[in-house]
């Protein structure tokens, strides 16, 4: 009986694991599980200074990790992982966003009533209940683990070596995402809408991202990257398969990265969720999803490049226009940042259009460049406040640079980051990619971009101009004064901004030597 | 040819054999305390028919015990591989099995002691 069993089944070989270069990421999911534990076993009291420890020391020792790992170019886990220049710089720049992002959700004094997550997200917005546990200043503690979580996705997403492993990384990612997002302390009712239509969006974009995975499979008869990329070079019978399977994966990471038509969820969730956790998904997601995006077409699919190139032509075109366009009308300064995030989205993709190493290599400066610039931005707005909360009304916003000239000075050096100012790291991001769209002959995708950047500077602007030449209103918001948490986020994020945009060698040279994924 | 099926069959007989023991030894020896709500189909707390008008609401408990299914019914669906190749994987297969399972017992904790297994918390 044994004996016909071992006979039908193949020998079963014990899997191969590389723990060191998996090690950030063992290091950023143990520390999510121990701090679930922290929750369950710990009192109260107890809880935030120890999440606080976990989160931020995980954070560090990954980062350490993955300077370790600098030179590993492998495929580990049996094909699972693959580890390379690109994906070691896209996991150090998401560790270091979502370090500096924690900074700002960690802040308790800008609120007088604790920090930016409502005290017990189950309590009835608005209930007698709500109003006791705020008042005996309870706090949400399991806000860290669930950010762990979503940081260890993200890590993941970019190393996968197949397209299970990064839908796994995906809905990883996502999930602590959509529950984060609705944990707002103000306007949560706000915050619980914008949760429920992220999720639900959410949601139908990973099927459609399976439903391409699916395709792909059938197509190649294998999940593996690199395995799809050498079934394209045998003569493609079924190609349609290939190219309906690259159309879908492409829109479930297009959604996560905010681009045009999957950007409807953006400006409702920016608005919506707690402003420091807005920083955070609008900087590292749209990195982590831009770093997928890039493996999925270099890698797997660069054999079908004449395919996908002109559809993301037309997408980046959509995004850029529509993001810049739509920006200008509105009235809400989170929701005027999250058309802002659309159109970096459709800048950075110029770089992916580029389909070279230079538009790769331009896309990474790019992300990094928006990314530190985006959570910087989002963590002033988290200062501007009255009585009911943040004052994010654009009107409010007017005369800032008079009553405090130093906040108002600071968003709008990230304002004209965005914009794309020279001496800015905006700018060093932009000349990246515009060049490397040139080189590979699309001229007019960088005409247009340069025409949706000059739209979009005239927002940015016309911020700066009401921060600095209009009166402020007498009833106006106050800017508080943070603890040496967000100072240090909003400091690290100013110098990152001008010390890129002033002297970018380091960085560039980092990136060129970082070079191309291995398959 | 035809031993190969004998182990189906006895898993079988073993099957009907447990079925029939569960139903007809609770009458046998439990006791019986009949009610409205015991005699309900499914006694899950929804009234079979008619709705409510409207739809009406149920308790989010339910939902709370439906997700906690679900992460113990995946974890038997990772034990049975592992149950079927672990004389293959060795030591390398069991330390990893326990790893997982040591996981899934912090969602256990977790659940446990935050009174997710309590139904009126």
């Amino acid at each position: 009986m044994s004996a016909l069993l071992a006979a039908d089944l193949a020998p079963f070989p014990v899997p191969s694991i590389e723990y060191s270069a998996i090690s950030p990421l063992i290091a950023i999911f143990g520390a999510a599980v121990l701090g679930v534990l922290v929750e369950a076993l710990l009192p109260r009291t107890a809880r935030r200074p120890v999440q606080l420890v976990l989160t931020f020391g995980a954070l560090a020792v990954a980062f350490g990790l993955v300077i370790w790992q600098r030179d590993t170019r492998a495929t580990v886990l049996e094909g699972a992982v693959t580890i390379d220049g690109p994906t070691l710089f896209l996991q150090g720049t998401i560790i270091a966003l979502a370090f500096v992002a924690a900074l700002v959700m960690a802040e308790r004094r800008v609120d007088v009533a604790g920090d930016d997550f409502a005290p017990r997200a189950s309590a009835l917005p608005g209930s007698d209940y709500e109003r006791d546990l705020t008042r005996l200043g309870w706090l949400q503690t399991e806000v860290w683990p669930l950010l762990l979580f979503s940081i260890g996705g993200m890590v993941l997403f970019p190393a996968s070596g197949d397209l299970l492993t990064m839908f796994i990384a995906l809905e990883v990612l996502s999930l602590p995402l959509y529950l984060l997002t609705g944990m707002a302390r103000r306007r949560r009712l706000l915050s619980q809408e914008a949760s429920l239509k992220y999720f639900v969006l959410g949601a139908f974009s990973s099927a459609l991202f399976l439903y391409g995975v699916a395709l792909l499979y059938g197509f190649a008869g294998t999940v593996s990257l690199s395995g799809i990329a050498e079934a394209l070079t045998d003569d493609a019978q079924q190609y349609g398969l290939v190219l309906g399977g690259t159309a879908l994966v492409a829109i479930g990471l297009l959604f996560k990265i905010g681009a045009s038509p999957f950007h409807q969820w953006t400006p409702d969730v920016y608005q919506g969720a707690p402003t420091s956790v807005t920083g955070f998904m609008a900087a590292c997601t749209k990195v982590a999803a831009f770093g997928a995006l890039l493996k999925v077409l270099f890698v797997a699919l660069g054999g079908v490049r004449w395919d996908w190139a002109p559809m993301l032509w037309v997408i980046a075109v959509l995004t850029m226009v529509v993001g810049s366009i739509v920006a200008i009308t509105q009235t809400d300064m989170k929701r005027m940042l999250a058309y802002s995030a659309v159109a970096q989205a459709g800048f950075v993709l110029v770089g992916v259009v580029a389909a070279s190493p230079d538009g790769m290599a331009g896309t990474l400066v790019y992300l990094v460049a928006y990314g530190f610039a985006s959570v910087g931005a989002f963590a002033v707005v988290t200062l501007v406040r009255d009585a009911t909360g943040e004052a994010t009304h654009l009107s409010q916003w007017a005369g800032l640079g008079k009553r405090s000239p130093l906040v108002a000075g600071v968003f709008a050096l990230f304002l004209l980051a965005f914009a794309g100012i020279p001496l800015t790291s905006g700018f060093i991001g932009k000349f990246a990619v515009f060049t490397a769209g040139v080189a590979s002959g699309a001229v007019a995708l960088v005409v247009i971009a340069v025409v949706a950047s000059a739209i979009a500077a005239f927002f940015y602007i016309r911020v700066i101009l009401l921060m600095f030449f209009h009166d402020p209103a007498p009833d106006g918001p106050a800017v508080v004064v943070p603890s040496s948490m967000t100072t240090i986020a909003i400091a690290v994020t100013v110098a990152v901004t001008i010390v890129v945009g002033v002297i970018p060698q380091p960085l560039l040279a980092l990136i060129s030597d970082a070079g191309v994924f291995v398959r | 040819m035809g031993e190969v099926y004998l182990p189906i069959l006895i898993l079988l007989a073993l099957g009907a054999a447990f079925a029939a023991f569960s139903v007809t030894a609770p009458l046998l020896i439990g006791p019986r305390k009949y009610n409205r709500a015991l005699l309900d189909s499914y006694e899950c707390g929804i009234d079979p028919t008619p709705q409510p008008v409207g739809g009406g609401r149920f308790p989010v408990k339910y939902y709370l015990t439906a997700m906690l299914f679900i992460v113990f019914d995946i974890e038997i669906v990772f034990l049975y591989p592992f149950a079927v190749a672990f004389d293959q994987l060795r030591l390398f297969g069991l330390i990893e099995m326990v790893l997982f399972i040591v996981t899934l017992l912090v969602v256990y904790g977790y659940v446990w002691r935050r009174g997710g297994l309590e139904w009126d918390y």
